[in-house]
């Protein structure tokens, strides 16, 4: 088995691609998949962190593509998941110390031992964005239900397509239920109605995320989280597994559902 | 008659480079690397605007082109050119294009207006994809959208801009300030329409619902009509 190069990529910063790449990791490895994730943010690394793998670095990216290295060395073992590993980025230098064919030479090496590759891709359309991309097999998009975030989802998804690499199937992050029904916050529906675009995973607002992602403990090892179950769902989805998607809201009482059939506005 | 086969000129962005449609294209790109390479730290880093004229530039020949100059450090921005293969090709490689074609008419070079727009028809461009933000087409002639133009793309025409889809982004018909020019869509609701000076935007959405419609001018402003 060959590995699948995937790149989590967005345009606009701060949507959650780390989060994303990061439980999608640990959902994969959680169902037996053999994992490496490859932060290509170099000089803004973050992956490391929301993984709880900080203090284990020792060589990273760039030291892999100037030779300092084997990357059989940068690559961390995750704590507690055997098969999950990650290749940090460096934190001392830039875009440009890494050519988009440097992330093809890696990514082919890595593809004989892993299941999935996953590479977290920095915000933007530079240089970076071209980094991430250039391996790729399968691009996900993340984006936020609001206008600003999917302006740049549709730029990005343009630039995928350019590098024949597109369209990429879509995770919508940080969805809101409520403020959909009351009209505040795009709809999934609104969403791919200006993409375009396949959606492969709906992640709530969940307040466990923050913490979580500040511990090291991505939400998907939590058992109660929602976002953590959209995001094994996702996963599963990756795999070629058909899942039905969560309902936006948990299941609330009989006059509840009354109210909303009563003026409650289309969710 | 030029007198060489690859022109470099600065313009106020960056390079305009004009490439003979006449030789043949290996001979002109390798003259290209070669004039760049002559003086390669003073190109690196410009943005270029590519004049194929009327070559059909195939698209891995502007692939070939772009990464030719991504590795002198120089940016390929935009192409321009009289050829619809050309600037599908661009297009696909998410460039921004300069239709020219209006300008190959007939007997051109007579100065003569030489065809009629009612018997000819007037020459334009066809883009058969979605726009999607970011990404701008600009033409002397007409421009049909077969798709959307998504809000951040941007058509810029001389002549009429029709759009078989929801027009979201910008648009300006008329833009050498033809007040004649209109704007058609299925899904008439832009961010900003323009039909030779004059600007407006679409109202603020209520219940909106889609149906195609046409903007032109009339007294002085523009107005959009239900099509019919």
């Amino acid at each position: 088995m060959m590995a699948k190069v995937v790149t989590v990529t967005s345009g606009k910063g701060g949507v959650g691609k780390t989060t994303t790449t990061a439980n999608l990791g640990v959902a994969l490895a959680r169902l037996g998949k053999r994992v490496t994730l490859i932060d290509a943010d170099i000089g803004l690394r973050n992956l490391d962190i929301v993984l709880g793998l900080e203090n284990r670095i020792v060589y990273d990216l760039v030291d892999i593509v100037e030779g300092r290295a084997k990357l059989r060395q940068a690559m961390i073992k995750h704590k507690t998941l055997p098969e999950l590993y990650l290749v940090p980025a460096a934190q001392t230098r830039d875009k440009t110390a890494v050519s988009p064919q440097d992330m093809v030479t890696l990514a082919n090496q890595l593809r004989q031992e892993m299941d999935f590759i996953l590479i977290d891709c920095p915000a933007g359309i530079e240089r970076g964005f071209r980094n991430a991309v250039a391996p790729a097999d399968e691009v996900l998009i993340v984006t936020n239900p609001e206008v600003s975030a999917v302006r740049d989802a549709d730029r990005i998804i343009g630039l995928l397509e350019a590098e024949r690499k597109g369209p990429g199937r879509l995770i919508l992050n940080r969805v809101k239920a409520e403020m959909i029904r009351k009209g505040e916050m795009l709809s999934p529906d609104d969403v791919t109605d200006i993409l375009g675009i396949k959606i492969i995973g709906i992640v709530p607002e969940d307040e466990y995320v923050v913490p979580s992602s500040n511990s090291g403990n991505p939400v998907t090892l939590m058992e109660n989280s929602r976002a953590g179950k959209a995001f094994h769902n996702i996963a599963r989805r990756l795999m070629g597994e058909k899942v039905p998607f969560l309902p936006l809201e948990e299941k609330r009482g009989f006059l509840h559902q009354l109210g909303r059939l009563f003026g409650g506005g289309g969710a | 008659m030029r007198d060489q086969m690859v022109s470099i000129k600065g313009i106020n962005d960056g390079l305009h480079i004009d490439l003979d449609p006449d030789q043949e294209w290996n001979v002109v790109t390798a003259e290209l690397a070669s004039r760049i390479d002559q003086q390669a730290a003073f190109y690196a880093g410009a943005k270029v605007t590519l004049d194929v004229g009327s070559r059909p530039v195939r698209r891995d020949e502007l692939t070939s082109i772009k990464a030719l100059l991504d590795r002198r450090g120089l940016t390929l921005a935009c192409v321009q050119s009289e050829s619809q293969t050309a600037l599908d090709a661009a297009v696909a490689l998410d460039l921004r294009i300069i239709a020219l074609n209006a300008a190959v008419t007939p007997n051109n070079n007579d100065g003569v207006g030489a065809f009629s727009s009612e018997e000819d028809g007037t020459l334009g461009v066809l883009v058969r994809r979605t726009l999607r933000s970011g990404r701008t087409v600009h033409s002397r002639g007409h421009v049909v959208i077969y798709g959307d133009v998504n809000p951040g793309a941007e058509v810029v025409a001389s002549g009429d801009v029709i759009v078989w889809g929801r027009l979201r982004g910008n648009v300006h018909a008329g833009a050498d300030g033809d007040t004649n020019a209109i704007v058609c869509a299925l899904d008439m609701t832009p961010t900003q329409l323009r039909i030779a000076h004059m600007i407006s935007t679409s109202p603020p959405d209520k219940r909106h619902k889609a149906k195609p419609e046409v903007a032109l001018v009339r007294d002085g402003r523009i107005i959009v009509e239900t099509w019919q």
